[in-house]
């Protein structure tokens, strides 16, 4: 567990989330909200949620796998599971 | 029926120049793109010396998806092919439109697949390589992703032939459209630079180590040439039906008259003045012209003790010591995968431009090179038709003669 990320709060972890995303996926930051959808606003097709896995093990130093994304509709639900997975 | 096959687009990225204007200019002034390169004395290379080829920033023209599955090869392909399709006035709505096909000349991925490996190995974990390593780690780099960039419709497979990859892949687009199978395809050759590609074949003992002048090192048919430098980039070259290319009102710069092509069958990595005279013979009897009607010969002459001289022999046998002769290799290096292709290029700006670009270098000849005619400064000269060669590894040759039209 990044040591680092355990101390943070979960809204500093958004924020982050939200940078790595937009740079990534080459998206505008403000468009990435809670309530949209991770799927429709960056644009993933079926070999991105691979290149998600990457980017969240590279940039939160936690562990995820491409089941873990079968449930998540939203940046919502998407930090929902980064929440679970720190244990905040 | 066979058709004329005409060529309507070229397009080049490689150590002489990131386009077709700044490679006329060094092709002309005789310049060389050699240069030595501390990353592969630091890595342990024999030679250090290099054509040297910057990695463009492909942001500005394509999406990521589209770039997640590029490495060099594909990067410099895209360059290549960028500016040829922009000459030949061909764009992605009439592509996506009407059948287009590409055969592309690649043979190694290496980097791409070392830096895979590497990050599976760090990380224990198969999905941490990413999505587009698999396509940047396939030898059909190229093929896969310019047809997707480009919406391709057509034919679609790579050539691997080694160092006369670009060579047969216009080869084989010419025999496509000859026959009527295509209308159009782009073809063309890929190399990558980086050190992963070379190592292997700098352990041959085959590199230049003149390390101290890398601009003379690339000497071929030189009497004191003691290896070749390896090189990269891309060459794009654009094939149309004589009738296609009338059609959609193309201009035609020129046009493919003969291909010839053999094998040595003999040994995996020593040329064969035999294998390479069939060669000639094939594609000067497919054009149906005589030798006297060749204006210049681009040799395929690396700067090897026993390949150059095996080139001199064979052009002597089938020319005589009258034509004239260079090898661009003298200024490019070794292109290997790339050369068939770029040196039909730097062969078209030569016709286009009424000149021959110099085989640099060549200061003395030895017993063969002395019995044919190579330029060693650049010559003024109307170019009608021209010849190219390229031999490889496994004794795999091909020869191209093109014409204006």
């Amino acid at each position: 567990m990044n040591e680092t990320l355990v101390t943070m709060e979960l809204g500093d972890i958004i924020e982050e989330t939200r940078d790595f995303l937009s740079e990534e996926f080459e998206v505008n930051r403000n468009l990435i909200l809670p309530e949209n959808s991770l799927k429709d606003t960056l644009d993933l097709d079926s070999l991105d949620y691979v290149d998600l896995v990457v980017l969240i093990e590279e940039n939160l130093n936690i562990k995820v796998t491409g089941e873990d994304f079968k449930d998540i509709v939203t940046f919502g639900d998407f930090y929902k599971l980064v929440q679970k997975k720190l244990s905040l | 029926m066979n058709h004329r096959v005409v060529i309507t687009g070229i397009g080049i990225y490689s150590c002489l120049g990131e386009n077709l204007e700044e490679v006329s200019k060094s092709l002309y002034a005789g310049k060389s793109g050699i240069v030595f390169d501390q990353v592969r004395k630091d890595f342990g290379f024999r030679s250090a010396l290099t054509g040297m080829v910057q990695e463009p920033d492909l942001k500005p023209f394509l999406s990521r998806r589209q770039r997640l599955g590029m490495h060099q090869p594909a990067i410099y392909a895209y360059m290549s092919t960028k500016e040829a399709m922009e000459m030949a006035r061909l764009d992605i709505d009439f592509l996506e439109t009407t059948e287009t096909g590409i055969i592309f000349g690649n043979d190694s991925t290496a980097a791409s697949v070392v830096e895979a490996h590497d990050k599976a190995r760090e990380k224990f974990d198969t999905t941490l390589i990413g999505s587009g390593a698999i396509f940047q780690n396939m030898n059909s780099t190229v093929n896969m992703n310019l047809s997707t960039i480009f919406k391709l419709k057509g034919i679609n497979f790579t050539l691997s032939a080694a160092c006369a990859s670009g060579s047969h892949s216009i080869g084989m687009g010419y025999i496509m459209i000859r026959q009527g199978l295509q209308e159009r395809v782009i073809c063309g050759g890929a190399q990558e630079i980086n050190i992963a590609a070379m190592c292997s074949f700098d352990g041959l003992g085959t590199f230049s180590v003149n390390e101290t002048d890398p601009t003379k090192a690339s000497r071929p048919f030189d009497r004191d040439r003691d290896g070749l430098v390896p090189s990269g980039g891309a060459a794009t070259v654009i094939l149309e039906s004589y009738e296609a290319a009338v059609k959609r009102g193309a201009t035609i710069l020129a046009e493919v008259i003969g291909y010839g092509f053999s094998s040595n069958g003999d040994h995996i990595s020593n040329p064969s003045m035999d294998g390479q005279v069939r060669s000639l013979n094939m594609a000067l009897k497919q054009a149906d012209i005589k030798v006297g009607e060749v204006d210049y010969i681009n040799a395929h002459a690396t700067s090897t003790p026993v390949g150059d001289s095996s080139e001199a022999k064979a052009i002597g046998e089938v020319f005589g010591g009258k034509v004239p002769v260079s090898s661009t290799k003298s200024m490019t290096g070794h292109e290997c995968w790339m050369a068939g292709a770029s040196e039909v290029v730097y062969s078209m700006l030569m016709m286009q431009q009424s000149f021959i670009a110099p085989n640099i270098n060549f200061e003395n000849p030895d017993d063969e090179s002395a019995k044919i005619n190579i330029i060693a400064k650049t010559k003024e000269q109307k170019i009608d038709c021209f010849l190219s060669n390229s031999f490889g590894f496994g004794g795999t040759n091909s020869t191209l003669i093109i014409r204006k039209v």
